[in-house]
């Protein structure tokens, strides 16, 4: 038990995957311009990013590893994880229209996240990865993911309103805040030592 | 000449930004002389060369963007940022290392911002965890208390022409989180066991919380952050002092050491990047408090008030989200995204 909430904490503190292992930029920066769209974004993400690296787990133990196929691991993580997405789609549109309306165009922009395609790589990288740590690790990577989001939107719709110059307006300063931010996660490191 | 208009309340104006900022900087002045009494003239000198570092900075930037620079500079906002990262700096400091320090909060911190008003992060702490990020050696060298260098040796430190080591010493938190667990070497160093806690930083605390007290008289600031800081900071260290005493320092010995006073009356207590509401700021200084405690118990780095301080401001936006106020003439407060996000 304990184990699995180390993984957790570092997952979404120590080893933030957008602040520290600067895995996932396109989305930080491409939807984080208002807080409902960035909730809506971390909602989407948090769902697929476990799926996935739960399914990219199993691809990788029974699949990849029983017949010595390891090398293609890229390339089959990335089509696990384009299925995962269209699956989910498909999945919530069916059961619950309300919350594909909610999610919308977030759900098919996952597939291009590269932090989903991070998690699954770097999880099988651990020589002892079982199907509960990569569960873990794939929901703590959404979760830290998800917090640095939401905060960078709030923070950005206040910058929106700031006088900044003219020079360093929009996708500059949001660059800049997200470095100074990734400084103030650097306070993270050697909590956990993993 | 110009029409001056102006809403209401017409009321007349004894503050303006300028005498609170000015009034602060008085305030850190019992701070400043004990850190001088304790540990030699390095920080006058950091302070100094510091003020004169944000001023050039401040000016040369906003002369740059055609804004009134003589104006700007009367708020001393550049002054106080300077002053409090002055303080926060070893007494050993190289003028290169205020100079980058400073150069870097003035700059990207706050005037890439826009300014006084609309910096998300407090500019002070940005350039103190830049440099000790950057320079951690520089930056964890301090001088062993009770050996203060004299006015000329702290000059040639500042000029970088004296090797530290000769004068240098772990600081308290330093020592603590070297030796904790370990019962016998936490009783022998002498440097644990002042009157009150750490020694010569116990002192350095007790004048700056004299200097948050007058602030809090005066009514520049509200007890809310000071307080919810040092409670946040000493419940966990409380509890987990009661479980096991010899892995985790007593509350005292936290309240007492470092920044923390410093961070609680003067630095957290920046109004711009802090929470709003009231509610809010006592979320966010709790927070803070908490999370001091956790990365000097538990981090990579003995201290911890700069990056908990950072860490909060970014999350102070999103507090504010969720802490708003109930408005006059309505019976639930419009809080969240449901109503919050858009104004």
């Amino acid at each position: 038990m304990t184990e699995y909430v180390l993984i957790l904490i570092s997952a979404v503190l120590v080893n933030n995957f957008v602040l520290v292992q600067f895995l996932g930029l396109c989305p930080f920066m491409g939807v984080s311009n208002k807080i409902e769209t960035a909730m809506g974004m971390s909602l989407a993400t948090t769902f697929v990013l476990t799926l996935s690296s739960v399914l990219a787990y199993l691809t990788w133990a029974y699949i990849l590893v029983p017949f010595e196929l390891e090398y293609l691991r890229t390339i089959s993580f990335i089509l696990v994880i384009a299925v995962a997405v269209q699956f989910t789609e498909m999945f919530v549109k069916k059961a619950s229209p309300l919350l594909y309306r909610v999610l919308g165009v977030f759900l098919p922009l996952i597939t291009s996240n590269c932090a989903v395609l991070g998690v699954a790589l770097l999880n099988v990288r651990q020589e002892d990865a079982t199907f509960m740590s990569s569960l873990t690790y794939g929901f703590g990577a959404a979760l830290g993911f998800s917090l640095v989001l939401v905060l960078f939107a709030a923070m950005r719709e206040r910058i929106a309103v700031a006088d900044v110059p003219e020079a360093f307006r929009g996708p500059s300063i949001g660059l800049i805040t997200a470095g100074l931010m990734s400084l103030a996660f650097m306070g993270f490191s050697g909590l956990i030592k993993l | 000449m110009s029409l001056i208009t102006s809403t209401s309340p017409h009321a007349s104006v004894k503050n303006n930004t300028g005498a609170f900022m000015r009034q602060v900087i008085y305030a850190t002045l019992p701070g400043l002389a004990v850190l001088t009494w304790q540990f030699g003239w390095g920080t006058v000198i950091n302070v100094l060369w510091a003020v004169v570092v944000a001023l050039i900075c401040e000016g040369l930037f906003l002369k740059a963007r055609g804004r009134n620079v003589a104006f700007y500079l009367k708020d001393y906002s550049a002054v106080l940022t300077a002053v409090l990262l002055g303080l926060a700096l070893p007494p050993t400091a190289p003028w290169w290392l205020t100079l980058v320090g400073v150069g870097f909060a003035i700059i990207v911190a706050k005037q890439l911002y826009g300014g006084l008003g609309m910096n998300p992060f407090n500019p002070a702490m940005v350039g103190y965890v830049l440099l000790l990020i950057s320079f951690p050696v520089a930056m964890t060298q301090w001088i062993a208390p009770g050996e203060a260098p004299g006015f000329v040796q702290s000059l040639q430190l500042f000029a970088g022409q004296l090797p530290v080591d000769g004068l240098s010493g772990a600081t308290p938190l330093d020592t603590f989180r070297t030796w904790a667990g370990n019962e016998t070497e936490l009783a022998s160093h002498g440097i644990l066991h002042g009157d009150l806690a750490g020694q010569g930083w116990e002192w350095v605390n007790l004048a700056f919380l004299l200097g948050g007290l007058y602030l809090i008289s005066r009514k520049i600031i509200t007890w809310h952050i000071p307080a919810g800081f040092l409670a946040g900071l000493a419940a966990p260290a409380l509890i987990a002092w009661l479980i096991d005493p010899v892995r985790f320092a007593d509350p005292l010995f936290h309240l007492l050491s470092g920044g923390a006073m410093l961070g609680a009356f003067f630095i957290a207590t920046d109004p711009v990047s802090a929470a709003t509401s009231r509610m809010g700021r006592l979320v966010y200084a709790l927070l803070i408090g908490v999370l001091i405690w956790v990365i000097r118990s538990f981090g990579g780095y003995p201290d911890a008030v700069a990056f908990s301080v950072l860490l909060l401001n970014l999350s102070a936006p999103f507090i504010d989200y969720y802490t708003q106020p109930r408005t006059y003439g309505h019976s639930k407060p419009n809080r969240g995204t449901a109503g919050g996000g858009k104004s």
